[in-house]
Formats: structure tokens, C-alpha cells, sequence
């Protein structure tokens, strides 16, 4: 007689109450195959656990946005935030699309051109930028974005130690009805700030105003912000144009277009609510292209998006290392990764699915990393069916922040695979070893 | 170790209890052991009957009906009188 396939017996309490009318659909679909490769193949192969990218979702995504604002307006740019993910493959992709590179210190600037990005296509952004960082930026062409008053006079002053006129764009701040206000990057627009510093820049005629920069905040849910912010910068240029008779060449909208992702403790899960790509790209086309310029004097509208364009690329796949029941009677089940490695659990209920079929059964659980730490908690609550030691999961969109910010904690940070359009997979970034890790230590003599 | 007399099962799997007007479904394997239960069968004998069924050895199986009954009691299903000491 064949056996049956087995599942752990389960009991589960039925509650009686109103239905919840925006209830959604428990999200137990097993997802076995990462594009056409399989879960099982590709932990087989790389280990568990295991981060995939997806090229052809990369592509997609940036060709898809490319479009929506290509078709709304004639000058359209957009830069690869390398923080969002600088694993060099990645960004050859989105460079190889067409994208410059956004970076926010020395170490991305490098970055940007070992990956044979052209000095004037990096922008540099952030408030960290040394003396020498900000003459070899300058040297090479590069688009310095001034965060502050200090950067601004050391740029007029190594300007005139090195004889070179870079060539620089101002960040603004403003009020753009969101919370929190991201005041502490840039000039403030409100209070004359911007237009100080734009003004110190033109009279110093050491340094080449080529462009205006914003970035408003992240994972921003109103595309109304972004309808305030283009209108800032649109009269900030107009200003110069009017004043200094000089033309802005570019504007910089930054990033923080949402992926779609869940927050913590939203009610409705991020596909339903995030707002899409077009309506931004409305709300800020619509400004610029109303605002009264010249058609000749239109300037290039710069992007700065990561999240929107790599999250959905990027899978997380673990393995199930134990179940066990909570004191309060909740199932519990331990993971082979955990913050340490998906950071974004700190922000996102993240959408995970098991890897092989199972029954229509399902039960609530908490899904623990296997960190010896409280916090180590990567779902407090998710209703999932009854996963066995050895089941393989998989994360949805953990493409942006978590291969820039994961940290070496307890455990070492695992592949990364990136799967391309063919389905072949590669090793992008090898899972880290006790030698790589002590090879940057050293024990003085008297302790050996 | 037995089911409360008043525990009302069904071979789809729902469970009621008249004492607590409390209702609870449990899957296919579940509503198998309950009836294992209802006839009074000791631990030994269920799982032999389960690992005949179903595809699990007897190793995993017991962790997973521990961990089944411990909610059986929790949830006031089982008839604990015969495991308390006198």
C-alpha cells in the first residue's frame, strides 16, 4: 500500500467574529523555482542560506521605469544608488542599462570606477567626502552634490589649492509634508538657506553650478511630496536663470520610490498600497514640464532610485533547523538565517513562502533566526503551513539594503547567486570564511 | 491517556467541546490520531499506526505527537484523570 504524505498533526481553535473585510489571502503558494531554477538545486548547489538575484527582473524593472518616465519627459537619467546594493555584478547590470552611479562615500566612489563608470557619470552624494576624495572627484568630472556649509568652503578653497573648477549641484531640504523631515542633508529651502549657498557658490566663481538635488526621504508612500519637491527645484533654477542669467542643467529628484514591500504595522500589505511608478513619475513630470521653461533650457531630470528598481530581484533562500512550541502555546520555527543577514526584517513583514507543496493546512507562527539573541526575529507573526526541520523557504523582496547592510554577526554571510537571462547561475559573492574574516586580524606577540 | 466522553470529532477533522462550547479543526493526520485516541489506544500503538500510513518514521513522528498532545491538553480535549497520581 503507498504511504501517505506525511504532515505534522495540527489543532487549531476556531474563532467565531466578523470576518475582516481586507482580509488577504494566506500565503502558503510553495514557490520552487527562483525564475527556472530550482530552490532545491540552487541550495544544493550554493548552500542554505542562500541570497539569488534575479538579472531578468533587474532589467525589467529598470526598463519598465525608464519607460513610464521616458514617455512623460524628453531628458530622463537615472543613477544606480550603490548603496542600495554595490555588489559589482549588480551594477554592471543597471550600467549596462544605461544608469550612472550615485554614491555616498569614498569607498563607492571607488567603486563606480572599477566598475569603469566614467567620472562624469558618478554623482557624489552624502555628507561624508574628504579633501582628497572631493579634488579626485573634481579631477575626473564628477557631479559632487554640497551637503554642507564646510564642504562648500573646502571645495572654493581646493579649488583654488589645485586649480580646478568642480563642478557641483546643491542638496535642498524641505517641507514637503512628510515625516520626518529630512532636514539634516542639504540646504534648507524655507528659510533662504538653498538659495545662500547657491548665490556663495556663483559669486565664488570657483565652482561650476551644474544642477539642484533633493532626496525627500524613503520608501515615500505620496507622490505629492515629490509634485513640493519638484517645485522647489524648479523655482530654485528659475531663480538662477532669472538672476545670474545662467541655466541649470540638471534636476535631481534623489530616490525613495517604495518597493512594494509590507511595512511594520501597516494594515494592508504593500502590493495594495504603494503607489506606482507612474504616479510619481506624474507628479513630478507634470511640475517641471508645467513650470514654464524654455524648451531649449528643460532640464535633464536625474533618478536616483534603488529600492523601487532591486527589491523584487532579490530572494532570501533558508532552511528550517527546528520547530518548537512558545510557553503561550504559538508555534515557533528557527531558521537558518536571521537579522544578521536579512536586515530589513527590522522594517518589513516580509512575505516568505515554503519552497515544497504542502497540505491546505496552516497555523500561525513565529519565524525565529538562529541567532543566540532575543531580537533575532525575522516574522512575530505569519500563518504558514506546518514546516518540518530540513523544509526550504523562500524571502521575497530582499534585494535593496540587505547585500549593503547585513551584517557579520555570529554567523558568516552566506552566497550570493545571481541567476541570468539564460538561467545560469553564477557566484557574485562567495560565502564568507573564518580565514577571510581573520585575515584582517592581528594578535600582538605577547598574547600569542 | 483518552479523549473527554463529550468531545464530539468528525472524520473531517472538527472538534467540538460541549463543556467549553469551544470548536477546533485539526488536519487529516490529527482527526486519524483522535480516533486512535477515542478508542483508548496507548502511545506505542499510535505511532505504529501512523508510520504504517503515513511516510514518517517513528523518531520524528513522536516529537510531533508530543507536541500534538501537549495542545490536547491544553485545549481541555484530553481526559487527564487517569495520568494524574492519585
Amino acid at each position: 500500500m503507498e504511504k501517505v504524505r506525511y504532515e505534522r498533526p495540527i489543532i487549531q481553535k476556531m474563532n467565531t467574529g466578523l470576518m475582516n473585510k481586507f482580509g488577504t489571502r494566506t500565503e502558503f503558494e510553495p514557490v520552487t523555482h527562483i525564475e527556472s531554477v530550482s530552490v532545491k538545486s540552487l541550495i544544493s548547489d550554493y548552500g542554505s542560506p542562500l541570497f539569488v538575484i534575479s538579472e531578468k527582473q533587474i532589467r525589467r524593472n529598470f526598463q519598465n521605469a525608464t519607460r513610464i518616465f521616458k514617455t512623460r519627459y524628453p531628458k530622463v537619467q537615472f543613477a544606480w544608488s550603490y548603496k542600495t546594493n554595490y555588489m559589482n555584478a549588480v551594477c554592471q547590470i543597471f550600467h549596462q542599462e544605461g544608469s550612472w552611479a550615485e554614491v555616498v562615500s569614498g569607498f563607492e566612489y571607488e567603486k563606480a570606477l572599477g566598475n569603469g563608470v566614467a567620472g562624469n557619470k558618478i554623482i557624489f552624494n552624502g555628507p561624508i567626502k574628504t579633501d582628497s576624495e572631493l579634488v579626485k572627484a573634481a579631477q575626473n568630472g564628477s557631479l559632487i552634490h554640497i551637503d554642507h556649509y564646510d564642504e562648500l568652503y573646502s571645495l572654493i578653497r581646493l579649488s583654488e589649492e589645485f586649480d580646478i573648477k568642480p563642478r557641483v549641484a546643491i542638496r535642498v531640504n524641505m517641507d514637503t509634508g512628510i515625516y520626518p523631515k529630512w532636514d539634516r542633508f542639504g540646504f534648507n529651502f524655507e528659510n533662504g538657506q538653498a538659495w545662500n549657498a547657491i548665490t556663495r557658490i556663483i559669486n565664488s566663481e570657483k565652482l561650476e553650478l551644474v544642477g539642484l538635488h533633493c532626496h525627500i526621504g524613503t520608501f515615500m508612500l505620496s507622490p505629492q511630496a515629490y509634485t513640493i519637491a519638484a517645485k522647489c527645484l524648479c523655482e530654485l533654477a528659475w531663480s538662477v536663470k532669472e538672476k545670474f542669467n545662467k541655466t541649470i542643467q540638471y534636476l535631481d529628484l534623489g530616490g525613495g520610490f517604495p518597493s512594494t514591500n509590507t511595512l511594520k504595522g501597516a494594515y494592508l500589505p504593500g502590493s495594495d498600497t504603494v503607489p506606482s511608478i507612474d504616479q510619481f513619475a506624474d507628479a513630478i513630470t507634470d511640475v517641471i514640464l508645467g513650470f514654464g521653461f524654455k524648451q531649449e533650457d528643460l532640464p535633464l531630470l536625474v533618478l536616483e532610485t534603488g529600492r523601487a528598481l532591486i527589491d523584487d530581484a532579490g530572494f532570501l533562500l533558508g532552511t528550517v533547523l527546528a520547530t518548537k512550541r512558545l510557553s503561550d502555546g504559538r508555534r515557533a520555527t528557527i531558521l537558518d538565517f536571521g537579522i544578521n543577514s536579512l536586515f530589513t526584517s527590522f522594517w518589513y513583514e516580509h512575505k516568505v513562502s515554503p519552497a515544497q507543496a504542502f497540505g491546505d493546512y496552516t497555523e500561525e507562527m513565529v519565524l525565529y533566526g538562529p541567532l543566540c539573541m532575543n531580537i533575532d526575529v525575522i516574522r512575530e507573526s505569519v500563518t504558514m503551513p506546518p514546516l518540518e526541520k530540513g523544509n526550504h523557504l523562500v524571502v521575497h523582496k530582499v534585494g535593496a539594503y540587505n547585500m549593503t547592510q547585513w551584517m557579520q554577526f555570529i554567523t558568516l554571510r552566506p552566497n550570493v547567486v545571481l541567476i541570468d537571462n539564460e538561467n545560469n547561475t553564477h557566484v557574485i559573492r562567495k560565502a564568507e570564511s573564518l580565514e577571510y574574516l581573520e585575515s584582517l586580524e592581528f594578535v600582538p606577540e605577547h598574547l600569542k | 491517556m483518552k479523549l473527554r466522553k463529550n468531545i464530539a470529532t468528525s472524520e473531517e477533522g472538527f472538534i467540538f467541546n460541549p463543556t467549553t462550547g469551544d470548536s477546533f479543526s485539526t488536519n487529516p493526520i490529527g482527526a486519524d490520531i483522535l480516533t486512535l485516541l477515542k478508542e483508548e489506544k496507548s502511545f506505542p500503538a499510535i505511532i505504529k499506526a501512523i508510520c504504517v500510513k503515513y511516510e514518517v518514521n517513528e523518531i520524528q513522528f513522536e516529537k510531533d505527537l508530543d507536541d500534538f498532545v501537549s495542545q490536547l491538553k491544553d485545549f481541555s480535549i484530553l481526559d487527564l484523570e487517569k495520568d494524574t497520581p492519585k
